[in-house]
């Protein structure tokens, strides 16, 4: 049905306009402090969507804050000791974490699942600690990390100090690499990381060569957390061990989780409905202490009552409205 | 190093060994028989040392007494979570892990507006102490540690070997479907093996109060140790985690005494990476659990 396809279309378009002009007209609506959120929210963003591009071959990693990491620390040293200029320095940044996670790949690969996830956990906290040695504070700063590290720099005298030029060029970049795994997961290779995930012992056997594509995954995934890391580290300014700790990967996993990890949209709804939650909601009541307990218990609520998260709500609306429509259209055949 | 500093650091080793055991023990015991990763045991055991936080230092009850307050507070934390979590999440692994994530966040929460982000100083229940040979000291505070290792875990041993309930754990540990089959109650064992494994978190953490300085972020380290201690051994295996808690004790002793405690903790990761990587099943593992 030809018309139905563009209809689709053209609704689809007509969304994504929307959504443009919503993103862009956000920050004037929002205070000061709520602009500076908004950054680290689009940032957000790209970090757990590179999260789930993983999770496509089956595999859970504990290792994507302290990449992140990697990409914020190569780039803050790129900037700050090799003098490079920025926006080279953030894409050596994200190449760092990817090369990175070719290396991890041969030792991790020879695992799956429970072991995996371990075993990433473990190397991710081997690089954190390497951060956090005495013996290399020269060169990462210890426990405080390193700080002052050069803001991105004036473009056609945009000053991207102020949150809201840093926002757009983040939208910019986050939209670009959205795009980009997108286009991957859709194309013959995100189709093989289905496969993998599914049946990687049936996938073998038609030739699919699962290391390579598992490690394809870890890298792509990689480098855009350690773009995100990168984006992070020219915005705050300072990078120090603990900001990548297993807490905040708990809190990737929490967004992955509650939005549900089945769709490409799935983990953008959980990152921006918790945020919202969070920034909004908890700041109103002043428990600031609170949070994590709220975090935990929409943690066990989700997986307990949701388990396939947020996104999985959306076809029920769907069809609870298709059923009220059919009803009515029932009722009114009935009347006649 | 000199032959006194080598002792002091034999004895040292061996109070780490002591708590490492208990909590490694319980994690592959709630492990081998429920299939769940408990990420917040290491909460269970900072919940064992709260006990002794209010109790002993806070009420002023005997220090005995608020420890084995901390075991029963703490195994019940156990069935709360058997009951809530994992009984629902039973076909679920991730499940399971996910859910103990959020309880430890809770726990955490609780711990932090009971008592505040600071740490907390429990006085010693004894000033006592024993001198070793070369002048090695080990305070009674740690002997006591040291004590209820070897006692609760010989009696856990006892228990799995002889008593019923203990075959039962050891069966539904090695196949739950046949388990079943046989009559066995999985719930029941499975809030045995629950009780248990926080329980031993709990003693361990309410003994070691006065020796760590509670904060409610001190289970991070412990949960970090506990899967070193599980991957090295072998999940599964409760001799495994003994013995592999013993080692790693020393290890990471000696090498915190004659370097520096970061080092120590590279060095625990990256000996449990290099077991992953060689041998996944663990030194004393028998076999791949599904």
């Amino acid at each position: 049905m030809p018309k139905t396809d563009t209809n689709t279309n053209f609704l689809g378009l007509l969304g994504f306009a929307l959504l443009a002009v919503v993103l862009i007209a956000l920050p004037h609506l929002l205070s000061f402090s709520q602009q500076e959120i908004l950054v680290l929210l689009v940032i957000n963003v790209l970090l757990v969507c590179s999260y789930r591009l993983l999770t496509l071959t089956g595999e859970w990693s504990l290792a994507h804050a302290v990449i992140m990491g990697v990409g914020a620390y190569s780039s803050a040293l790129a900037a700050k000791q090799l003098s490079f200029p920025v926006p080279l320095a953030m894409l050596t940044g994200a190449g760092v974490a990817g090369f990175l996670a070719f290396l991890l790949s041969f030792p991790l690969f020879r695992m799956k699942g429970f072991y995996f996830l371990i075993a990433s956990f473990a190397a991710g906290e081997v690089i954190r600690l390497t951060w956090k040695w005495s013996d290399l504070t020269f060169l990462f700063g210890g426990p405080k990390g390193i700080k002052r590290i050069p803001p991105f720099p004036d473009f056609l005298s945009i000053d991207f100090y102020e949150p809201v030029n840093y926002y757009y060029l983040c939208l910019i970049v986050v939209a670009i690499s959205l795009l980009i795994l997108y286009r991957i997961e859709r194309s013959r290779i995100g189709l093989t990381f289905h496969a993998i995930h599914w049946q990687d012992k049936l996938a073998e056997s038609v030739g699919v060569n699962t290391f390579r594509y598992r490690m394809l995954a870890f890298v792509v995934s990689a480098f855009f957390a350690g773009l995100a890391g990168a984006l992070y580290a020219h915005y705050v300014g300072a990078v120090a061990p603990n900001r990548f700790s297993v807490e905040e990967m708990v809190y990737i996993l929490i967004w992955a989780i509650v939005g549900g990890t089945a769709t490409f949209y799935g983990p953008i709804i959980g990152v921006v409905t918790l945020t919202i939650l969070n920034e909004v909601i908890l700041r109103s009541l002043d428990v600031d202490e609170m949070r994590p307990m709220f975090y935990g218990a929409i943690l066990i609520i989700s997986i307990l009552f949701l388990p396939n998260g947020l996104e999985s709500l959306l076809p029920k609306i769907k069809g609870w409205f298709a059923a009220r429509k059919e009803k009515r259209a029932m009722t009114e055949q009935l009347a006649e | 190093m000199t032959v006194e500093l080598f002792f002091q650091t034999v004895v040292n080793a061996t109070y780490a060994a002591s708590y490492m055991a208990l909590i490694a023990v319980g994690f592959v015991l709630i492990f081998g028989v429920m299939g769940v990763v408990n990420f917040a045991h290491g909460e269970l055991y900072m919940a064992g040392a709260y006990t002794v936080v209010a109790l002993y230092a806070g009420v002023g009850l005997p220090f005995f007494v608020a420890v084995a307050a901390g075991l029963v507070f703490v195994g019940l934390l156990g069935l709360l979570m058997e009951l809530a979590l994992f009984r629902p999440l039973r076909d679920n692994p991730l499940g399971g892990l996910i859910a103990s994530i959020g309880f430890l966040l809770i726990l955490q929460t609780i711990a932090v507006l009971g008592f505040g982000v600071r740490m907390k100083n429990v006085p010693p229940s004894t000033q006592e102490k024993l001198v070793l040979m070369d002048g090695a000291v080990l305070t009674y505070q740690r002997l006591y540690v040291i004590l209820a290792a070897v006692i609760l875990l010989t009696a856990l041993w006892f228990f799995l070997r002889k008593s019923k309930f203990g075959w039962a754990l050891r069966a539904c540990a090695q196949d739950r479907e046949a388990a079943v089959l046989q009559g066995m109650s999985i719930n029941q064992t499975a809030r045995l093996a629950m009780f248990i494994g926080a329980a031993l978190a709990g003693v361990a953490g309410a003994l070691t109060a006065p020796l760590v300085s509670p904060t409610p972020f001190m289970g991070h380290s412990v949960i970090v140790t506990a899967f070193i201690i599980i991957i090295v051994g072998g999940l599964g295996s409760l001799e495994g985690a003994v013995l592999v808690a013993i080692l790693y004790a020393f290890v990471h002793t000696f090498v915190t005494t004659l370097y520096d405690g970061t080092l120590a903790n590279i060095v625990g990761l990256l000996l449990m990476l290099g077991v992953l990587i060689v041998k996944p099943t663990g030194l004393f593992g028998a076999k791949e659990r599904a």
